[in-house]
């Protein structure tokens, strides 16, 4: 621990600070440029040496064709993002399973990658969570190289690139990546097969399709900001509700021209059983308001 | 699931794709453009494997676009399809081949004459009058067959797409939605709606 904190603090001598801060004051950037920072290698990876490693990854994860495989990649999930007038709600659940264990049910299913862009994360937890990271670092040495922030199409199809120069190894990942850039609001889904769209409403998951399905019915672009944020919670909620893989949880964000806001973090049981998300709370509560109504004025029709 | 046609007539050609981006049981897209524009007067519509189509098609938009950088001249259709075909060829006994179905064609200013090519992910390459991929061969070929003519014009080729359209609508059980329509002439490209005919405005 010494080592590493010798090595790194040594970076920040006096005669390099000036330097810094020189060239934070010609090009407002702190980071000096064309100093070897952008000539930043490919990350390197060992392999089992074997004559087909994608094979025997497979052998050892492929939970649908072996059940008794011994390494379980966490998977199952429910994770949503729409763009609307007043920008892009992003909201996910929180519960990582590896095979039919709970693995956790506090997992960040939404990447920050940087204060304009988020990424999310469906397939395997571990692809998703590096892979964006890398992202993330690219991005920002875009920004230091072109003195511009990166537009999520091109941050998007860096990703998918990326993605696809891995096709058939393994790689797992079902992602969505939104932002706000100089065209205003972007979203685009990229998964490991190479698939990148660009669209105004993606679910990817296990539970995507119960996403879809309270998802759709209750879109429109012109949604104002809290109807929007109630879509994708109760979205989320659906899912995390009908799909064992997916639940706990559910987090939300809301990207705005100024960059992503983090809204809440809620409990689905509490959105079940307190907010009357659920079916069975919801009829009682509205038999109990329509008897109050009816012991407040007797014999009056009641307003719908 | 996907579908794509392509009509030769008396001087156009004519291309339909269907707009759905599926994953697994999920339509994720219903507006997905899956055709390109490689030239002036040239089309290709592809379908396949996910990733490799786009990956491919963008590989051959930009190779075309190179040689017509390098050259002043722009490939023919008979030489764009050989050199696509031969792509594909030389893929399939690669390590990672591309699995992209493809109808490529155009018309040729040159000879004034409209050509269709239909190639397969296995590098198969057929000059053809009209041609499919996908379900939508097993449906729509005999209504091709049966009412295909080689000196149809643009408006009776419409309708031949229409009723090909129509016949997948009728019997196919899967909703693929809209169809991207383009037409290749003598006045280059331009995408049509099908149902009126007219041309749509790119936005």
């Amino acid at each position: 621990m010494d080592k590493l904190v010798n090595r790194f603090s040594k970076v920040s001598s006096s005669s390099s600070a000036t330097a810094n801060a020189f060239e934070a004051e010609e090009y407002g950037y702190a980071l000096p440029l064309g100093r070897g920072i952008e000539k930043m290698p490919m990350p390197e990876f060992s392999m089992p040496s074997l004559l087909d490693p994608t094979s025997f990854l497979q052998l050892h994860t492929d939970d649908a064709s072996d059940p008794s495989c011994r390494i379980k990649i966490n998977h199952g999930t429910t994770t949503l993002a729409f763009r609307f007038k007043g920008g892009i709600i992003v909201a996910v659940d929180s519960r990582a399973t590896a095979g039919s264990y709970i693995a956790s049910g506090t997992v960040k299913k939404v990447i920050e990658i940087n204060p304009y862009l988020l990424g999310t994360m469906a397939g395997g937890a571990a692809d998703c969570q590096y892979w964006e990271t890398y992202l993330g670092i690219q991005c920002r040495l875009h920004e230091l190289r072109n003195r511009e922030r990166i537009s999520v199409a091109a941050a998007s199809k860096y990703l998918s690139n990326l993605v696809y120069s891995y096709k058939g190894m393994g790689l797992s990942m079902g992602t969505m990546i939104c932002g706000w850039d100089k065209t205003g609001p972007a979203l685009f889904y990229v998964d490991s097969d190479g698939t990148r769209l660009k669209g105004d409403l993606f679910s990817v998951g296990s539970g995507s399709t119960f996403a879809y399905g309270v998802l759709d019915q209750g879109y429109h672009y012109d949604l104002e900001d809290e109807e929007a944020r109630e879509l994708g919670r109760r979205s989320i909620y659906a899912a995390g509700h009908r799909d064992a893989f997916s639940g706990n949880t559910v987090n939300l964000y809301h990207v705005k021209e100024d960059g992503w806001e983090f809204i809440e973090n809620v409990d689905i049981n509490e959105l079940h059983y307190d907010r009357k998300y659920g079916y069975g709370p919801r009829i009682e509560q509205e038999a109990a308001d329509k008897a109050a109504a009816e012991a407040a004025a007797p014999g009056q029709p009641i307003a719908a | 699931m996907e579908v794509s046609f392509g009509i030769t007539g008396k001087d156009f050609v004519l291309f339909a794709s269907d707009t759905s981006a599926a994953r697994s049981i999920v339509r994720m897209k219903s507006n997905e453009d899956k055709q390109k524009v490689i030239g002036k007067h040239l089309v290709m519509a592809y379908s396949g494997e996910p990733g490799d189509t786009v990956q491919f098609a963008e590989y051959v938009e930009r190779n075309l676009r190179l040689y017509q950088i390098r050259n002043h001249l722009p490939l023919r259709p008979s030489s764009a399809a050989s050199w696509t075909r031969n792509q594909l060829a030389t893929s399939l006994r690669s390590r990672k081949p591309y699995s992209v179905n493809l109808l490529l064609g155009g018309f040729d200013p040159t000879n004034t004459t409209p050509e269709l090519y239909w190639i397969d992910y296995l590098g198969t390459l057929g000059v053809v009058p009209y041609a499919a991929h996908g379900y939508g061969a097993y449906f729509a070929l005999s209504t091709m067959d049966r009412w295909h003519k080689p000196d149809m014009n643009l408006e009776e080729g419409l309708d031949l797409l229409r009723k090909c359209v129509d016949e997948l609508e009728k019997r196919f059980i899967v909703n693929l939605g809209e169809f991207t329509v383009r037409v290749a002439d003598k006045d280059g490209v331009r995408q049509v709606n099908l149902k009126s005919g007219e041309a749509v405005v790119p936005v």
